[in-house]
């Protein structure tokens, strides 16, 4: 890589020209320019990305007729019954349990699985460890769409179709080759010499790992652990295909059956206060974790 | 060999693996059985047809189509979104220029960082209910902005019009994926040695000019990571165009692969014929990794 030739802009004897530029690196009007315009442009994504949101939650207290007539404006009244009605009527509260008994299981057992398949493929040398280690990493290759139809059938064949377990058990098979992959480079960065200690007191394999190697293991599981959650928040395709009971639906699905049949009923305040509720935990999540996720997803995503 | 070691790795082993080859293995390799066969509706019989509906599906001008906005998006969404990354991530992460430390954000960079990312954990459907809505005719809010300037001409009904439904679209994915991008062009940029750049001011380059020599080069392996993985998004796509144009678009404008695999297999009952889109799709994506991986081969930049 060569960069010899120094790029005209930025030429030293302009900056001994401006005296108030001495000490700074001293860009020149050009640069400048480039400059403000560049960062009037991160300013623009910023805005991007922040109206939509905040537009979706001031429309949540907006009356319906407001919401037709005015969609630039401020909710004259604010109206907290559109919750109400969200959460009871539009039964968004019976969608936000359901994701949550399904979501928190999924995401504990997925982590206890993981770490324990983990651990082994990382510390331990057995025959076939390489093709367990590959059979996992491919499950996240492969497009969920190719197995839909026979995991239709394999769930309803052990009588699992439109039941909670059922759906937990697939979040979990469809999770494991992620935390696999991430938690197995993460055991094998941790050092062995504790473990080897704790054997020679006594100390069991499965006893090492439970009271050694999972809790020095926090940092990553906790990284995995929240990915996990707002990847399985986020599911959709999954549950629309094994959890045909409208009892059971999880908030995804449930907004999508209230989104498409707004033409019918219009109670679009509702709605809109539906998808405020169903953020929520997503924004809480990313608010408190957000150095965390935002590592956890370039380590996983690079490397 | 210690005493129990193979005793325990099977203890820790069998039943993620139980879940693992029953709800995500068998399903897989079950669905290149199924797209060999005739299967239809829920009836038991299903006879072993060869490639027969492979050979359907090359003369299925629905698939095709479907096929072509899956191509579209493939090409359009990685391109736009990787730019916009790498122009936000570059502004974030080296542009500033810090006295003699050459690189580091521009003023903000911890604000703009917290913000980008947000869309992206912002659940699919949430999204595609969000923005269906921003683009009604009527109440949406980009039709509320073009009457508020006074460009009363520009407003349409978006979704539905069959040049515009698909940029539409587009729009909405682009603004999702950005964040994730921006997170991880800007930990491969915090990656790369100090020196380079600070050699690069020396020698008086400007910000240009040491994106395209320094930084663009440096980073190519994870912009291509990043192209496959998009990629794959992009040859799915169900969630967003499931809730945002159910029905496949105005005249089917919009429908994808895999809403087209989810009505044959889930309206239709075409099990056998679903499979075989699904095989499909799988070798486009497998192909689209070997392209990207394989283009423009050369001499990788050691540091």
């Amino acid at each position: 890589m060569s960069i010899e030739t120094p790029a005209p802009t930025a030429a030293p004897p302009r900056r001994q020209a401006r005296p108030s530029d001495l000490g700074s690196d001293g860009p020149s009007a050009g640069a400048r320019t480039l400059n403000g315009v560049s960062h009037g442009l991160l300013v623009v994504w910023a805005v991007l990305v922040t109206v939509p949101l905040l537009w979706a939650v001031l429309t949540a207290f907006k009356s319906d007729r407001e919401i037709f007539t005015s969609p630039w404006s401020l909710p004259t009244e604010w109206h907290f019954d559109n919750f109400v009605r969200a959460w009871t009527t539009a039964n968004i509260g019976r969608y936000f349990i359901n994701s949550t008994i399904v979501v928190c299981v999924a995401v504990v057992l997925v982590m206890l699985l993981g770490a324990m398949v983990a651990y082994v493929l990382a510390r331990y040398e057995f025959p076939g460890r390489n093709a367990i280690y590959y059979t996992f990493v491919a499950g996240m290759t492969f497009p969920i769409f190719l197995a839909l139809v026979p995991l239709f059938f394999v769930v309803q064949n052990v009588g699992m179709l439109g039941t909670y377990h059922g759906l937990i058990l697939v979040y979990t098979a469809y999770a494991l080759p992620f935390t696999v992959f991430f938690l197995t480079s993460f055991f094998r960065t941790l050092p062995g010499a504790l473990v080897e200690a704790a054997m020679l007191d006594g100390c069991s394999h499965a006893g090492a790992f439970f009271r050694i190697m999972l809790p020095l293991a926090r940092p990553g599981m906790i990284s995995v652990g929240i990915l996990n959650f707002l990847g399985l928040w986020n599911q959709f395709l999954l549950p629309l295909v094994l959890m045909p009971d409208d009892e059971r639906y999880v908030l995804s699905q449930g907004l999508a059956v209230l989104a498409a049949n707004q033409g019918y009923r219009s109670d679009w305040s509702a709605l809109f206060a539906g998808l405020v509720i169903a953020l929520l935990p997503v924004l809480a999540v990313y608010v408190a974790f957000q150095r965390r996720i935002q590592d956890g997803l370039a380590v996983g995503a690079v490397k | 060999m210690r005493y129990g070691k193979y005793r325990f790795i099977a203890s820790f082993l069998a039943i993620p693996l139980l879940l693992y080859v029953v709800f995500v293995v068998s399903p897989y390799l079950q669905a290149v059985y199924i797209s060999l066969t005739d299967w239809r509706g829920f009836s038991p019989n299903r006879n072993f047809i060869g490639l027969a509906n492979y050979a359907e599906l090359l003369g299925d001008g629905r698939f095709w189509r479907s096929m072509w906005h899956n191509a579209q998006l493939l090409v359009v969404v990685p391109i736009v979104t990787l730019g916009i990354a790498l122009f936000l991530a570059t502004m974030t992460t080296v542009a500033g220029r810090r006295g003699s430390a050459a690189r580091g954000g521009v003023r903000g960079s911890r604000f703009y960082q917290v913000v980008f990312f947000f869309p992206h954990v912002v659940p699919l459907v949430i999204g595609g209910v969000l923005f269906g809505f921003f683009y009604n005719p009527e109440a949406g809010l980009l039709n509320g902005l073009l009457r508020l300037v006074g460009f009363d001409w520009l407003t349409r009904a978006w979704l539905g019009d069959t040049t515009f439904a698909l940029p539409s679209v587009m729009a909405v994915l682009i603004w999702i994926y950005v964040g994730f991008y921006y997170v991880v062009f800007s930990a491969a940029m915090k990656s790369l040695p100090t020196d380079v750049f600070e050699a690069a001011v020396l020698d008086g380059a400007g910000g240009i000019r040491t994106f395209v020599s320094i930084t663009l080069p440096m980073i190519t392996d994870a912009i291509k990571t990043s192209y496959i993985y998009l990629g794959i998004l992009m040859l799915d796509c169900f969630a967003l165009l499931q809730v945002m144009l159910p029905d496949g678009g105005p005249d089917g404008s919009t429908e994808v692969v895999a809403q087209y695999l989810y009505r044959a297999a889930f309206t239709d009952g075409r099990f056998g014929y679903a499979s075989a889109i699904g095989v499909a799709l799988c070798l486009v994506t497998l192909l689209l990794a070997v392209v990207v991986l394989r283009s423009g081969r050369r001499d990788r930049v050691e540091f």
